[in-house]
C-alpha cells in the first residue's frame, strides 16, 4: 500500500522549502558575555540575562550582527537599514524566559538567492530572510521510551546553549524541480553549509546541532499550477536525511492524495533510522506565538558604510571559486562536482599552487589519496600527507625521477611518517634505473628467456613488445623506466 | 522621635561628611523609627538592619581613614522591592517570589551604595508595580502617614510612604504609569519620574518594559535632586539605557528661579472626575508660577484622552511577556507536581494575585493573532499622537504643568473592587510615560475638603529634567515661606510635631 517515488512523479510536481538554523560562531552569546564553548560542563556559562532572571536586560552582540549580515550579503540579499527584534512568546522549560528574541516581521536580511548546481546544471534557489535569534536550552528528557517530555520521568536542563546565536535561513518555495527535488534539496544545502564555512560564521556541523534543518514539501497535480499543503518536517540533521525527507514526504502525500484523502497542514518528524516521517503537532492546535517587537532593545541600524565594509571583506565564496577553477582548470561541471564531493578541492587547490599541474593534483587526490583516506575512514584532507609533498610527488613523476609505481611507494613512506618524499625516496632507494648499460642485460636475459616473444617482435608485432617490457620490469624490481625499455627492446630486435 | 530623622538627606550628608554625626548613628536613627512607626504604617517587606549597620560603619571607616566619601554617604536609601539586592530578598510584592534571593545586584543599588548611600530596607509595592494604592501586594497594604486609614498611593506606595514618615530621608521607587508621581502626591512629598533611559533598568523587575523607570522620593526638591543625580548615568547593561550627560538637576533645585519661563498649563487635564480641592490647590501653584515671573499660557493636547485606553493595552501587552518567565522552574515559587505544564500552570494560578491575573490575560489577548493589530497595534500609534501633542506643546512652552492625579488619597478599600476607579488615579501621569518624557510631583498644599496633600505636576522634554528641579525648587520655597513651615509638618497621625 504504497507509491512508489517514480508513481509519485508521474501525478505530482513537488514544491519545498527549507528552514536552517544555524549557530554563529561567535566567541560570546547574543545579549550577554556568557562563551558560547561547545561540550563545557552543563549550566557552567551563564548568567542573570542568559538564565532569563527578574530584572535582568539583554543586549545585543554586535559580532552576531556582523555575522548576520556577512551571510545576507553572502546569499545576495538586501540588507535591512533599520529593523527589530521582536518576542516569540511561548512556554517551555528550557526557554529561560519563557519567549524568544527572535525577528518577525523585520528581518536584517531579505531577499536573496543562491545557486546550487545538481547533475552539471545551475538551480538559482530563492533566500525569503535572514533573520537572527537566540537559541534555547537543551533539555535531556529521562526514563521515557522516546526521549521525548511525554512520558519522562524527569528532566534535565542545560543553559549554557541558552542565548547562542542562530540565523534562521529561509528560502523561497523552491518549484519546478520535478524529479531532481530531493537532490536538489540536500544540494542546497550543501552548498550553504560551503558557504557559511567559507564565510567563517559557524562550524555548520549538523552532528552537533550547530546546524539544523526544517524541510517544507507539498506536492501540487502536474500542470494544475495550483501548490498544495505544505508540511513541515523537522529534526533532519544530516546531508543526507535532508534528501531522504523530501523523497519520504513526495511518496507519502502522493500515497495520501491518491486515496482521496486532504493532506493536514503540519509538523512532521523525520527518523534517521526508517527514513520516515510521523506526524507532531498540527497547525490547527499550534501556538499563538503573539509576537511584538522587543522593546529591551534598540532597533538594530546597521550603517551603510559599515555594511559597505563587510561586503568588500567577503572572502571568495564556492560559488566564485567553481567559476575561477573551473576555468584555470579546463573542468566539466561533472569533473568539479566530483572533485567537491570527494572533499579534496582545498588540497587540489594547494596542490597547484605548490608547482603541480591540476591534472596530476586532481589525479593523485581523487585516486591513490581518495583511496587511502577510503580504506582508514578519514576524509582527505585528515591524511597525513600536505599538498607540497603531494606537489612533490607528482614533479618528482614528470622527471622521470619515479614512476606511479614507485610513487605509490613514496606516499606509503610519507603516509607512514617516514619523513618528506625526498626523504623517503633516499631512505628506501627508490628511483627510476635509468642506466641504458644496465638495463640492456636485464633486457637481453629477457630476450634470452622469451625467444618465440622475441621473434615475433622481430616479425613486426610490436604490440607483443609489452611482454618483454614486463618482465624486464620484475627483474629490477620495478624501478626501471617502462617506456625507455620499450625503445631499447625495440632497437634490440630491429 | 530622633532628631536625625528629620534632617534632609542633604543635611545628613554634609552633617556625616563633616564628621558631626556617623553615618552608623544616622543609621541606627533610622532602624529605630522603623522599629518605631512601621508596624502601623507597614511601608518596609523588609529591612536590613545588619547590613545597613555594617554599610554605615565601611562609610564611618572610610571617613576616618581620610578616603574620600560618595554624594550620598551615611544616607538611607529605602528601596522598592523590585530592585535586585544581593543579600537582601526581592519579591516585587508577589508570593510567586516569596524568599527569592537574587544573585545580582541592580546598576542602580549598586550605583547608590557606591556613593555610600544606606541601602536600609525594601519597601512594599502593588505586585509586580501594577496598582495605584498598594492594595494589590501579596503581603498587605501600606499606610498613608496622613491618615492611616488611607492609602498612599502606588505602585511605590511602601517607598513614598517610609519617606513621609521619616523612616528614611530618601526612598527608590518606579514609575510605569505615574506610581512615583501619585504616591508622592497623595504622600505630599517629592518623587519624579526621570527621562525614559536616564535611568538604568538592570536589575529592575520589569512591568512594562518600555514604560517603566526609576525614579528618586524625597522630602525636599533638593534631596530628590541628589538622589536622581546619584542615580542616574548611562549603563551599559541597559541597551534603552541613553548615552548623554545626566541632566543638572542638583544644580537646577539649587537655584529655583522661573522668572521669564515659559509654563504651558494642560486643559485636557482638568474638568470633570477632578476633586474641586485638588484643582483649587493646582490653580494656586500655577498663580504662585506666574507671581515668581512665568509667563503662564493655557493650551490643549488633544490626545491626552487617549492615554489611559492606550496604557492598558501596552503595558499589560508587554507585562503578559515579561511575567511569563515566573513559572515555577528555576526560582520563587513551586506549586504541584506533574507535568511540566501542570507545574507551570499552578504555580502561575498560586502566585499571582487578581490584579496580575486581569493584566496578563489582557494583555495575552491584544497580542494575540488576529487582534494585535486593533488593540496593540492601535495602541502604538496613540502613543505616537502623543509625543506629537508633546512635541507641539514643548515648541511654544517649557513646561507643562497639571495635577498629578485627580483626587486627595482614597481610603482603603474604597477602591479595591473598582479597577476602572482604580485605574483613573493614573489619568494626569500616564501621557508622560507613553511619551518617554521627564515629570514631578511637587507637594503644592492640602485640599480644603479632606486636608490631605495635592501635588503639582511639572513635565518636561526628554533630557531636561532640570527644568523639574528648577520649577520644583521655586514653587517648594514659595509655598514653605507662605506656609511658614515644610507641608509634612502639618501631617497628624504619625508626624511629629
Amino acid at each position: 500500500m504504497t507509491v512508489t517515488y517514480e508513481e509519485a512523479l508521474q501525478t505530482y510536481e513537488p514544491v519545498f522549502g527549507l528552514e536552517t538554523h544555524v549557530e554563529l560562531g561567535t566567541t560570546t552569546k547574543m545579549f550577554c558575555g556568557c562563551l558560547t564553548a561547545f561540550g563545557a560542563e552543563p549550566n557552567t556559562h551563564v548568567c542573570p540575562v542568559c538564565l532569563g532572571l527578574p530584572g535582568s536586560l539583554p543586549v545585543v552582540n554586535r559580532r552576531s550582527i556582523e555575522f548576520a549580515i556577512r551571510i545576507g550579503l553572502a546569499l545576495n540579499c538586501s540588507i535591512a537599514s533599520w529593523c527589530r527584534f521582536a518576542r516569540k512568546n511561548y512556554f517551555y522549560p528550557d526557554m529561560p524566559k519563557n519567549y524568544q528574541i527572535s525577528q518577525y516581521d523585520e528581518p536584517l536580511c531579505t531577499d536573496g538567492y543562491l545557486d546550487v548546481l545538481v547533475g552539471g546544471a545551475t538551480i538559482r534557489v530563492g533566500i525569503e530572510r535572514v533573520h537572527l535569534e537566540e537559541d534555547t536550552g537543551k533539555s535531556l528528557h529521562v526514563g521515557g521510551a522516546t526521549g521525548r517530555i511525554q512520558g519522562a520521568e524527569y528532566s534535565l536542563v542545560d543553559y549554557n546553549r541558552a542565548g547562542i546565536p542562530l540565523v534562521e535561513i529561509v528560502t523561497k518555495p523552491v518549484p519546478g524541480t520535478g524529479y531532481l527535488a530531493p537532490e536538489v534539496a540536500k544540494a542546497y544545502v550543501t552548498e550553504l553549509r560551503d558557504v557559511l564555512r567559507t564565510l567563517g560564521v559557524s562550524d555548520v556541523r549538523m552532528e552537533e546541532g550547530s546546524m539544523r534543518c526544517d524541510v517544507n514539501t507539498s506536492l501540487s497535480i502536474r500542470g494544475s499550477g495550483v501548490w498544495g499543503t505544505r508540511t513541515e518536517t523537522k529534526n533532519v540533521n544530516s546531508l543526507r536525511s535532508v534528501e531522504r525527507a523530501v523523497r519520504s514526504e513526495i511518496e507519502r502525500q502522493a500515497f495520501v492524495l491518491d486515496a482521496g484523502r486532504r493532506i493536514i497542514q503540519e509538523t512532521r518528524h523525520f527518523h534517521e533510522d526508517s527514513g520516515v516521517t510521523t506526524s507532531g503537532r498540527s497547525k490547527e492546535e499550534a501556538q499563538d506565538y503573539r509576537y511584538f517587537p522587543e522593546p529591551d532593545l534598540v532597533p538594530v541600524a546597521p550603517d551603510a558604510a559599515w555594511v559597505k565594509s563587510i561586503g568588500e571583506t567577503l572572502p571568495e565564496l564556492p560559488s566564485a571559486r567553481r567559476a575561477r577553477l573551473i576555468e584555470s582548470w579546463s573542468l566539466s561541471e561533472l569533473e568539479f562536482e566530483a572533485l567537491r564531493n570527494a572533499g579534496a578541492l582545498d588540497e587540489v587547490e594547494a596542490t597547484v599552487a605548490a608547482g603541480a599541474s591540476p591534472a596530476d593534483a586532481r589525479k593523485w587526490w581523487l585516486g591513490e589519496l581518495a583511496r587511502r583516506a577510503n580504506d582508514s575512514g578519514v576524509d582527505v584532507s585528515e591524511l597525513p600527507i600536505t599538498p607540497a609533498q603531494v606537489a612533490r610527488v607528482a614533479a618528482l613523476v614528470a622527471s622521470g625521477a619515479l614512476n606511479d609505481k614507485l610513487a605509490r611507494q613514496v606516499i606509503d613512506g610519507v603516509l607512514e611518517g617516514e619523513g618528506t618524499p625526498d626523504e623517503v625516496v633516499a631512505a628506501r632507494g627508490l628511483s627510476v634505473v635509468s642506466d641504458d648499460s644496465a638495463l640492456l642485460a636485464a633486457i637481453d636475459e629477457a630476450i634470452a628467456a622469451n625467444a618465440e616473444v622475441a621473434d615475433k617482435i622481430r616479425g613486426g608485432k610490436v604490440a607483443a613488445a609489452g611482454a618483454l617490457v614486463g618482465a624486464v620490469m620484475k627483474t629490477t624490481g620495478g624501478k626501471a623506466d617502462a617506456p625507455r625499455v620499450r625503445e631499447l627492446i625495440l632497437e634490440r630486435l630491429a | 522621635m530622633d532628631d536625625l530623622t528629620t534632617k534632609t538627606a542633604a543635611e545628613l550628608a554634609a552633617a556625616v561628611a563633616e564628621g558631626s554625626v556617623s553615618a552608623a548613628e544616622v543609621t541606627q536613627a533610622h532602624l529605630d523609627r522603623i522599629a518605631a512607626v512601621d508596624g502601623e504604617v507597614r511601608a518596609f517587606l523588609h529591612v536590613s538592619a545588619e547590613y545597613a549597620l555594617d554599610q554605615a560603619r565601611r562609610v564611618d571607616d572610610r571617613r576616618a581613614a581620610g578616603e574620600p566619601l560618595g554624594a550620598l554617604a551615611g544616607v538611607p536609601v529605602a528601596v522598592k522591592d523590585l530592585f535586585t539586592t544581593v543579600g537582601a530578598p526581592t519579591t516585587c510584592g508577589s508570593k510567586i517570589l516569596e524568599g527569592w534571593y537574587p544573585p545580582y545586584e541592580s546598576t542602580i543599588t549598586r550605583r547608590l551604595r557606591e556613593a555610600g548611600a544606606i541601602l536600609i530596607g525594601k519597601t512594599n509595592m502593588d505586585e509586580f508595580a501594577m496598582g495605584s494604592s498598594t492594595e494589590n501586594s501579596g503581603y498587605g497594604a501600606s499606610r498613608n502617614p496622613w491618615d492611616l486609614a488611607r492609602v498612599p498611593g502606588g505602585s511605590s506606595g511602601g517607598s513614598a510612604a517610609a519617606v513621609a514618615a521619616y523612616e528614611a530621608p530618601l526612598a527608590l521607587g518606579t514609575d510605569t504609569g505615574g506610581s512615583i508621581r501619585q504616591p508622592a502626591s497623595v504622600c505630599g512629598i517629592v518623587g519624579a519620574k526621570p527621562t525614559y533611559g536616564g535611568s538604568s533598568r538592570y536589575g529592575v523587575v520589569a512591568f512594562a518594559s518600555s514604560l517603566d523607570t526609576p525614579g528618586p522620593f524625597g522630602r525636599t526638591v533638593l534631596d530628590a535632586a541628589l538622589l536622581h543625580e546619584a542615580m542616574s548615568g548611562h549603563d551599559p547593561m541597559d541597551s534603552t539605557s541613553i548615552d548623554a550627560p545626566v541632566p543638572p538637576v542638583v544644580a537646577a533645585a539649587r537655584h529655583g528661579d522661573v522668572a521669564g519661563l515659559r509654563v504651558g498649563v494642560v486643559t485636557d487635564l482638568s474638568g470633570e472626575g477632578y476633586q474641586p480641592g485638588v484643582m483649587s490647590r493646582f490653580t494656586e501653584a500655577v498663580e504662585v508660577l506666574e507671581s515668581l515671573g512665568a509667563k503662564v499660557t493655557e493650551l490643549s493636547c488633544p490626545h491626552f484622552k487617549y492615554a489611559l485606553p492606550a496604557y492598558y493595552l501596552i503595558a499589560p501587552s508587554e507585562c503578559s511577556s515579561n511575567l511569563a518567565r515566573f513559572d515555577g522552574m528555576r526560582f520563587g515559587l513551586r506549586t504541584g507536581a506533574g507535568s511540566a505544564e501542570e507545574i507551570m500552570a499552578l504555580t502561575r494560578a498560586a502566585g499571582f494575585g487578581a490584579e496580575v491575573k486581569r493584566r496578563i490575560m489582557l494583555g495575552t489577548y491584544a497580542l494575540s493573532s488576529g487582534y494585535y493589530d486593533a488593540y496593540y497595534g492601535k495602541a502604538q500609534q496613540v502613543r505616537t499622537l502623543i509625543i506629537q501633542d508633546f512635541d507641539a506643546a514643548f515648541s511654544q512652552v517649557d513646561v507643562l504643568v497639571s495635577p498629578v492625579t485627580p483626587t486627595t488619597a482614597f481610603r482603603l478599600g474604597e477602591r479595591a473592587d473598582d479597577p476602572m476607579a482604580m485605574y483613573l488615579a493614573d489619568l494626569c501621569t500616564i501621557p508622560t510615560n507613553l511619551a518617554g518624557n521627564a515629570a514631578i510631583s511637587i507637594p503644592c498644599g492640602l485640599a480644603d475638603e479632606d486636608g490631605l496633600p495635592v501635588g503639582l505636576q511639572v513635565m518636561a522634554p526628554p533630557l531636561a529634567d532640570d527644568r523639574l528641579y528648577r520649577v520644583g525648587a521655586a514653587v517648594e520655597a514659595a509655598f514653605t515661606s507662605r506656609w511658614g513651615h515644610p507641608l509634612l509638618t502639618e501631617a497628624k497621625g504619625l508626624i511629629p510635631s
